[in-house]
């Protein structure tokens, strides 16, 4: 087969919308630090000129039409992975939080799970902490996912993520595009279909541009919408059946293959 | 034939008329016709033989027959609006994955144009 153990291709995604300022920097960092994985930005419909810098960094560049959110770029940059026979598909985020030395660690936790994320807060002393509304919300969530998926999660919205094939071919076709979807359903979603997910502790950096909100009002609607989302996301039936997706993208797929 | 039995008739008719011929100039698709031919035929029906009404409110012990024509109203309005959210939810759907789809060939086409001019791409290294 194709994916020899010690030598899979990797395919690092890079969500991003509006993130001209850090877009350059991260991809050159992850490239200085994991020379051997290609990196696909996906412009998410951007205003700026976050394409342009991606691509002078040496980024291949997916341009949508108008912005997804990080659902819609995410399952574009599944997709292209899924295409193009990756291994590996790693999400990293593009205003630079996510610290891509830890690349290599998260990939190493893929012997034994389909699907590792790069947990923040992880460990003791970190700098750091969400407080208030916020980490009840974080804590719900990681305990009602841990439960689930029978493993021991404690940061489920962490956007630094590892997917392997099996992964890869769940999120190509189910990537919700609703709020939180893209962590919080995504990762039930993957669990329903049997994908074994578990966590690594990384470090987080402050984010080079833009901060998560930290107001009690901001935190407190977080945590409502978090709670809606989990209830959706538990009882809606896996994987969802849309009269579109899954079949045009598979005969796409089919000809993509035999082109070089 | 009184007033308002006219007005019933005239009404529903109107709605038909419509309804056949937006279809015919393919305005309306049949899935959203279904619901407003039945709203016609009903109004139809109501309008000429109006006792119906009376007996089904009756039946159902409603005071005021026109509260009967309110409650049936509403009832149709709000299975029609969610019929469209339903519709336009899967149509929001359709149109992300056909954007993501237009992202991805764009992409395939950049990379099969600079193909052959890779050497002096100083770009594509």
């Amino acid at each position: 087969m194709s994916s020899e153990p010690h030598d899979p291709r990797v395919l690092v995604i890079v969500p991003a919308w509006n993130e001209e300022i850090s877009v350059g920097r991260t991809i050159s960092e992850i490239r200085r630090t994991n020379p051997d994985v290609d990196v696909l930005v996906v412009d998410d419909g951007s205003g700026d000129r976050t394409a342009e810098r991606a691509a002078a960094a040496g980024a291949r560049v997916a341009r949508l039409p108008f912005n997804l959110g990080v659902g819609g770029a995410m399952r574009t940059g599944y997709r292209y992975a899924q295409r193009h026979h990756y291994d590996v598909a790693v999400q990293i985020d593009a205003d630079g939080q996510h610290d891509p030395s830890f690349l290599p660690t998260l990939l190493k936790r893929l012997d034994d799970a389909d699907i590792v994320i790069g947990a923040r807060f992880a460990r003791d002393g970190d700098s750091y902490q969400a407080r208030g509304p916020r980490r009840w919300a974080m804590v719900l969530l990681a305990k009602v996912l841990s439960r689930i998926g029978r493993t021991r999660l404690t940061d489920t919205t962490s956007g630094f993520r590892v997917a392997n094939r099996r992964a890869i071919s769940v999120f190509a076709a189910h990537y919700p595009a609703e709020y939180l979807g893209d962590t919080v359903e995504s990762l039930v979603i993957a669990i329903r279909t049997g994908c074994a997910v578990t966590q690594e502790p990384v470090d987080m950096r402050v984010r080079e541009a833009g901060q998560a909100s930290q107001s009690p009002f901001r935190s407190t609607i977080y945590l409502l919408r978090a709670v809606v989302a989990l209830g959706l996301a538990l009882v809606r039936r896996w994987p969802a059946n849309f009269d579109d997706g899954a079949e045009p993208s598979s005969m796409i797929a089919d000809e993509a293959k035999e082109l070089p | 034939m009184n007033g308002p039995e006219a007005l019933g008739i005239l009404g529903a008719i109107t709605i038909l008329l419509t309804l056949f011929e937006m279809m015919r100039r393919h305005r309306l698709r049949e899935k959203y016709a279904v619901i407003w031919f039945v709203l016609a035929i009903g109004a139809l029906t109501v309008a000429l033989a109006p006792s119906l009404l009376g007996s089904v409110s009756e039946f159902l012990g409603l005071q005021v027959p026109s509260n009967l024509v309110f409650f049936v109203a509403s009832l149709v309005l709000l299975g029609l609006s969610l019929q469209h959210s339903y519709e336009l939810g899967r149509g929001e759907e359709r149109v992300r994955t056909l954007a993501e789809e237009v992202a991805l060939l764009r992409l395939r086409l950049e990379e099969i144009e600079d193909r052959p001019a890779d050497p002096d791409d100083p770009v594509h290294d």
